[in-house]
């Protein structure tokens, strides 16, 4: 390959935080046009490389050449100026702005002095969206947005610096399957554009779906850089985790016995944006792993948030073992045995200043408490008991949990509803955006639990998963419940179908 | 076992910091108290102690509040004047021949009440505790005032100034209480239910609801909690100078603020510590009566705690950057 095709190259790059090496020697070589994965586990350094990519690091040692010139390590302006854009893992919108505000940022048309033309401004931005075929209107404010919709949002953004490099951190973690298709329809426009795409995810099909290359990291080390044809998905996983990988899901048999938990006919009518749904009735039984499909925005997550007490459903009944309950909050909620791990543990699950023994324990404290003194001891023994059973990787428990990889904060908040001791699990996307290793010790964790006779309900939006560790499927469309699938009748075709509203196609 | 765990630590910069930045406060305080021992003679001496303790020990009552509420990403703004309110309300029950007990508890009631007030403002009716509180500091020196006809209410009863100017086994009664109190608060934040509920509120609200934690309840308790502790104060404050005074307390809010804040308490919430607000007070108590002692000018007095709580800040995030 000849040298002129090379848009960038990394050498040598180490950054080194206080007490870890985040980079050791890191190489990447990305050409022109292509579009090249960057893979490896939670904390393997794949932000961390970006960053420094981005200037917002400086790294201790080590180049960067853009379009064959050295690339001096300054901010963030300097590297959008040289043409490298990125599309954060973590949408930062200022929600009471547009979206047209929110994508020309710092660089508004202007009729001089800092006056903003919002004429112009609302023009580019319709401009944008009939190239990249998005459907939303520039005027509306990035609040009443759905995430999926805030993500086309972000990757329209990083688009529209014309960069000749665009990063992309995990760009599908929150948008549906139809809009997967369309940014690898604009990902493939870009190419023929030119455009160099360095795409890092966690999701194998994506990565033979849509990169020419993929470069490995782990621990911070350089792995190796293979050529995705050259390639599967075994292969790849061996070189992220080092070791080899069985079988990814590792659902085991369990007993199942009787109506643990039915929802009959829950209704919720939303204001404005919200997601609605109507009618939702599904059971789960001890022992058993039910999942719910569908879309985002299907209203799997709202009918779950309903549940557990968190909004209150318009009309509905929930029965326990046989006995209607009310649930008008999370406190209710845990009285009945119910637990959930919300979809978004940073926004509603974690205290991030807090160390991880205090996260553990937040929904349980009645259970510490001796004589209205909490018993240290108590919170402590059992705090280590469960961070050794889940495998949490952390240096002690008084660590802030903010600190921890993703795997192992969703381990903390798992770790928080185990300690109340539930029947009932609600996990909404519990494997989201951490790494393959935490992935299948998490799914291992789910067969142990239903094995001793415990009740999950999983929501994912990954076809593997669901179909890998549910034993029935609950698939739901725009707020209502299209159908339900055993293990065994349920295909990959069977659920997007129902997802898509098509029931006759189902079955 | 607890050798290793110890290693652990040390080797981990975020702990480590942690704990630079706790006793770096304290570090600070002994510079500055060394700084005037050598600049001041005398400073050091019990008389000097127990009177920057003495000075101290309403301001730092208000802080004890104050550090519960900010902890959970709160504001009290209305500490000052409650002072005000509780001290005019208290002196006008501690008349000669009144009884003792009646009027410890009308001011610690006064005190309360307007707590009660914020925290219910707050926790049922969704405002602000910016702006909350800022409708109480305004209401409740007009009350003062309005209570008072603007006058201080004087001629208070023996029994009731021993509060103020009392020693017990040679101990002055505001430093009695002031430590009593900072044990009580400390406890509660460290070692209760109602603790670990502030923390998690300040840590992240929506995840502390899904928890179950009482989220209203909380508040409504840690905002009376703080009203209460401002009555106290106002009782020391009016035994001490032996009348309710409605412009009491002025400025009494920005100083528990600053000495909280000192001390490592983030206000952005799910940070701080009783032990860091009481340094932070000390230093601030310590500032104060030194540079007096030193005839350094009022003025300049201000010029330098303003210099030194945007310097605390500054430090904090910084601190926050390196993590």
């Amino acid at each position: 390959m000849s040298k002129e095709n090379i848009i960038l190259e990394m050498k040598n790059i180490t950054k080194v935080f206080p007490g870890v090496k985040a980079l050791d020697n890191v190489n990447l070589k990305v050409k022109k046009g292509t579009v090249h994965g960057l893979m490896g586990e939670n904390g393997a350094g794949k932000s961390t490389l970006m960053k420094v990519l981005m200037g917002i690091y400086e790294p201790e040692k080590g180049e960067v050449m853009f379009k064959g010139k050295q690339l001096k390590f300054a901010d963030v302006n300097n590297s959008l100026e040289k043409g490298i854009s990125m599309i954060h893992q973590e949408l930062s919108p200022i929600p009471y702005t547009t979206i047209a505000e929110n994508i020309f940022l710092g660089r508004e048309p202007t009729y001089g002095f800092g006056v903003v033309n919002h004429k112009q401004l609302f023009k580019n931005t319709k401009d944008l969206f009939e190239n990249l075929n998005i459907d939303l209107n520039p005027k509306t404010k990035m609040k009443d947005l759905s995430i999926a919709d805030m993500q086309m949002v972000e990757i329209a953004k990083a688009i529209s610096y014309d960069a000749d490099l665009i990063i992309m951190d995990e760009p599908t973690s929150a948008i549906t399957d139809k809009e997967v298709d369309h940014l690898f329809k604009m990902i493939r426009n870009l190419k023929e554009k030119d455009v160099a795409v360095i795409y890092i995810t966690h999701k194998m099909e994506e990565v033979f779906q849509i990169t020419d290359e993929v470069t490995v990291l782990r621990d911070g080390k350089y792995i190796g850089t293979e050529k995705s044809e050259d390639i599967d998905s075994d292969q790849l996983i061996t070189m992220m985790v080092g070791r080899e990988l069985g079988e990814v899901f590792i659902k085991e048999e369990s007993e199942i016995k009787e109506v643990l938990l039915s929802a009959e006919n829950l209704s919720k009518e939303g204001k404005l944006r919200e997601t609605t749904f109507k009618d939702v009735s599904f059971d789960v039984k001890e022992g058993e792993i039910l999942g719910f499909s569908g879309l985002v925005g299907s209203g799997r997550s709202e009918v779950m948030e309903a549940l557990f007490g968190i909004t209150n459903l318009d009309s509905g009944k929930i029965y326990i073992k046989g006995e209607e309950v009310v649930i008008d909050s999370p406190s209710d909620a845990i009285k009945n045995k119910l637990a959930l791990l919300t979809e978004d543990r940073k926004s509603s699950g974690l205290y991030l200043p807090l160390p991880v023994d205090e996260n553990m324990i937040s929904a349980s404290i009645d259970k510490f408490l001796s004589k209205n003194f909490i018993d240290n001891k108590k919170v402590k023994k059992e705090c280590q008991e469960l961070s050794e059973k889940l495998n949490i990787k952390t240096p002690s428990l008084a660590q802030i949990v903010d600190n921890l990889s993703g795997g192992n904060q969703q381990k903390v908040l798992i770790a928080r509803w185990l300690l109340t001791d539930p029947d009932i699990l609600i996990l909404d996307e519990p494997t989201r955006g951490i790494d393959v290793g935490a992935k299948s010790e998490i799914h291992k964790l789910m067969s142990a639990l239903a094995q001793t006779g415990k009740a999950i309900i999983m929501i994912s939006s990954e076809m593997p998963e669901i179909l890998g560790m549910s034993d029935r499927i609950v698939v739901m469309h725009e707020g209502k419940k299209m159908g339900e699938l055993t293990r065994e009748e349920a295909t990959q075709e069977k659920i997007m179908n129902l997802a898509s509203g098509n029931i006759k196609e189902a079955i | 076992m607890a050798k290793e765990e110890k290693k652990e630590r040390s080797l981990f910069s975020e702990k480590g910091f942690e704990i630079f930045n706790k006793y770096g406060i304290f570090i600070i305080l002994l510079i500055l108290m060394l700084f005037m021992t050598i600049m001041i003679p005398g400073f050091l001496s019990t008389r000097n102690i127990f009177n920057i303790m003495r000075q101290m020990s309403i301001k730092g009552l208000l802080a004890l509040g104050v550090t519960l509420i900010i902890i959970t990403g709160g504001i009290d703004l209305s500490s000052g004047a409650v002072v005000a309110f509780a001290s005019v309300v208290t002196a006008s029950f501690a008349q000669p021949g009144d009884s003792f007990l009646l009027a410890i508890i009308v001011g610690l009631g006064a005190g309360a009440l307007a707590g009660l007030i914020n925290g219910t403002i707050i926790s049922k009716a969704k405002i602000p505790p910016f702006i909350a509180t800022l409708g109480m500091m305004q209401a409740a020196r007009g009350v003062a005032l309005l209570y008072s006809g603007g006058r201080p209410i004087g001629n208070l009863s023996e029994a009731f100034e021993f509060i103020g100017g009392g020693d017990i086994l040679g101990l002055p009664v505001p430093i009695i209480i002031f430590s009593l109190l900072i044990i009580i608060t400390h406890l509660i934040l460290s070692q209760t239910k109602l603790g670990k509920s502030i923390y998690a509120i300040g840590g992240n609200e929506e995840a502390a609801y899904i928890c179950g934690i009482n989220v209203p309840r909380v508040k409504l308790i840690i905002y009376t909690y703080a009203g209460l502790l401002a009555g106290l104060g106002a009782i020391i404050l009016t035994s001490r100078i032996s009348s309710g005074q409605p412009t009491a307390g002025l400025t009494y809010e920005m100083d528990a603020i600053a000495g909280t804040v000192i001390g490592g308490t983030s206000l952005s919430g799910g940070i701080g510590s009783i032990g860091g607000t009481v340094v932070g007070v000390m230093i601030i108590g310590v500032l104060n009566n030194g540079l007096d002692l030193m005839n350094v000018s009022s003025y300049w007095q201000q010029i330098l705690k303003g210099v030194i709580i945007v310097t605390a800040i500054i430090i904090d995030v910084w601190k926050r950057k390196r993590q």
